[in-house]
């Protein structure tokens, strides 16, 4: 019997978190159909997170000459999903001098995602 | 003896917007007391994004959010003082400090506002049986930990609560390579946002237990293991369903307590459900001209509150330097009615109202297709219908100040209407 590709998603853009059902659908535009949700975000949201599930990333960077060894970043925007580990590995590997500037790039397109990892605070050099 | 029209005590969120509105309202000399080493409270170790949505209008980290009221408070040219612990606050608006450089201080207040914030509830406050073997951490101290200090508290972790702290950590600790055996949550819903859930565990693959606990924490050294085990409805472990994991450490990530120690020794009122302050419209204690706003008052899950608060604790304390704070007036007491565990403000002086009351409360469990409605001595002021609303969701309500000023009733009564129990 044929079944149609079926996934579960729980919405997160609001706090209600509306369980999605979302169905692969050929004449839909989008190709899904998305059902369960309260309202027009939770579809978006329910056939992107099938099709390319993205999350913004933070972390920290070592940093010398700072008033801490840690300096928080983020990805400037989401990236897809499945590139958090491999994000990791590589800020894992940055080593920043202070000072530095909140908003200041720290590594420029990541995986060649257009997105850059920036710092999330300024940090002041401390003798 | 030094003067100062307003003091503000903690330099976190609550403390940064309390100043720059008192500023903006006309007091003259403001000083931040802050006992760390840099302004910013504990937005500092939140490193992750989900800051701002209400008052900006986009998603921040922690230290993105304090830093722009850190510029804001430099701009203005507010005087504060790091490494400067308070240690009391009394009736009379004087207050005795301490630092390495200064010494010991004594000011002198005319207005005071309290923005101390929260500690973390530890192992003694849920008593697990056991040694007490290193690589247990509250999950705010694991936070500080890694976050800040770059030192990475464990390899193999059990989380117990799942409050957002937990999932944030639960999250953070994977990312950084250690495996997160499992949460486990005495309750039968989770704490948390349902977006941290999905974010924080659901990606990482790591298993939530709802209605479990911690029964037994093994080594005597270092945490060696930990067991889990299933409780029944009235939160008692239940023997055969105990789960064992070889672990080296047990974040505990069991809930805020207001850090009320000054408050306490100002003789300050407080409220036995919220743990802080009971407190009137303007955000100001039983004592008057002492104003509490943020954590301190009760817990918030969300910073964006913290600060619309702080700003009206700010003003109001800028308003009653100036004697414009109308303290003899009628009070309308507000209250908590069915389905709704607290309120904030406790009182409410109609004539010092701007244009609206802003009300916060926490309900008592989930509820899905309720009403929250607010009565005045039985009248109607507000209802709305909520798709779903829980505890671990901080509600507001905004009433209209006209409608109470014409009013001018004795009670407000908050309660859920109608709508469904949910038990997840
Ligand atoms: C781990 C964690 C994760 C969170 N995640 C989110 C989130 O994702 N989104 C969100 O919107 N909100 C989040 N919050 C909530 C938000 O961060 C808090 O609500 C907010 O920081 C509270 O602000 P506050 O100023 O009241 O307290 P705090 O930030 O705790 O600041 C209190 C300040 O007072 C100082 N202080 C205390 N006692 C004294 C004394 N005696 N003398 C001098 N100084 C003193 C402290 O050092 C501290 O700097 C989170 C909170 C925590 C703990
Ligand atoms: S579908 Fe709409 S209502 Fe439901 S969780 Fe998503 S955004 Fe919220």
């Amino acid at each position: 019997m044929y079944k149609p590709e079926e996934h579960n998603v729980i919405c997160t853009v609001c706090p209600i978190g509306c369980r999605l059902t979302v169905i692969r659908e050929e004449h839909e535009p989008d190709g899904y159909k998305v059902i369960g949700g309260v309202c027009k975000r939770g579809e978006k949201f329910g056939v992107k997170e099938v099709t390319n599930p993205t999350r913004t990333v933070t972390s920290t960077v070592a940093i010398e000459g700072g008033l801490l060894p840690r300096l928080p970043v983020r990805t400037e925007k989401d990236i897809p999903k499945h590139l958090n580990y491999e994000l990791m590995k590589l800020i894992n590997q940055v080593k920043l001098q202070a000072p530095v500037k909140i908003g200041e790039v720290v590594v420029a397109n990541v995986f060649d995602t257009g997105v850059n990892v920036i710092a999330t605070r300024s940090m002041r050099a401390v003798k | 003896m030094q003067h100062y029209e307003v003091v503000i005590v903690g330099g976190g969120p609550a403390g940064l917007a309390a100043a720059i509105e008192a500023r903006k309202n006309g007091a003259q000399s403001v000083v931040v007391l802050e006992r760390d080493r840099e302004l910013g409270g504990i937005l500092q170790q939140c490193i992750h994004h989900g800051f701002g949505l209400v008052v900006f209008n986009e998603e921040l980290t922690g230290p993105e959010y304090a830093e722009r009221f850190i510029d804001e408070l430099m701009e203005l040219g507010i005087e504060y003082r790091l490494e400067t612990m308070v240690l009391e606050v009394n009736a009379d608006k004087t207050i005795r400090a301490i630092s390495p450089s200064d010494g010991m201080i004594e000011i002198q207040a005319k207005a005071i506002v309290l923005n101390m914030g929260c500690r973390e509830r530890t192992r003694g406050a849920i008593a697990i049986p056991g040694f007490r073997p290193a690589g247990v951490f509250s999950a705010g101290t694991a936070q500080r930990f890694v976050n800040m200090e770059g030192y990475m508290v464990g390899k193999r972790v059990v989380i117990l609560g799942s409050g957002d702290i937990g999932l944030i950590m639960a999250r953070r600790m994977a990312l950084e390579g250690a495996k997160v055996l499992a949460v486990a949550e005495i309750m039968p819903y989770s704490g948390g946002l349902t977006r941290n859930i999905v974010q924080c565990l659901h990606d990482y693959d790591i298993p939530l237990y709802l209605s479990h606990t911690i029964t037994e924490v093994r080594g005597k050294e270092r945490v060696e293991g930990v067991t889990i085990a299933e409780v029944d409805e009235n939160r008692k472990p239940m023997t055969g369903t105990e789960k064992h994991y070889d672990c080296d450490t047990l974040l505990l990530s069991v809930g805020l307590i207001p850090e009320n120690e000054l408050s306490r020794g100002a003789g300050i009122q407080l409220d036995p459900v919220t743990g802080g302050p009971i407190v009137n419209e303007a955000m100001e204690t039983s004592v008057p001209g002492i104003f509490a706003s943020g954590n301190v008052v009760h817990v918030h899950d969300l910073v964006d509150w913290v600060t619309e608060e702080s700003r009206r604790a700010g003003a109001y304390a800028a308003r009653y330097v100036q004697n414009k704070l109308v303290e003899d007036a009628s009070v309308i007491a507000s209250r908590p009615g069915d389905g709704i565990g607290y309120v904030v403000p406790h009182k409410v002086r109609p004539e010092n109202l701007n244009d609206k009351l802003a009300i916060f409360m926490r309900v008592k469990e989930v509820f899905h297709d309720a009403k929250l409605v607010v009565k005045a001595d039985g009248e109607v002021v507000y209802s709305r219908k909520k798709r779903h609303m829980a505890p671990g969701e901080m509600e507001i309500v905004q009433i209209d100040a006209q409608k109470l000023k014409d009013l001018k009733p004795a009670e407000l009564l908050v309660s859920v209407e109608g709508g469904e129990t949910v038990h997840v």
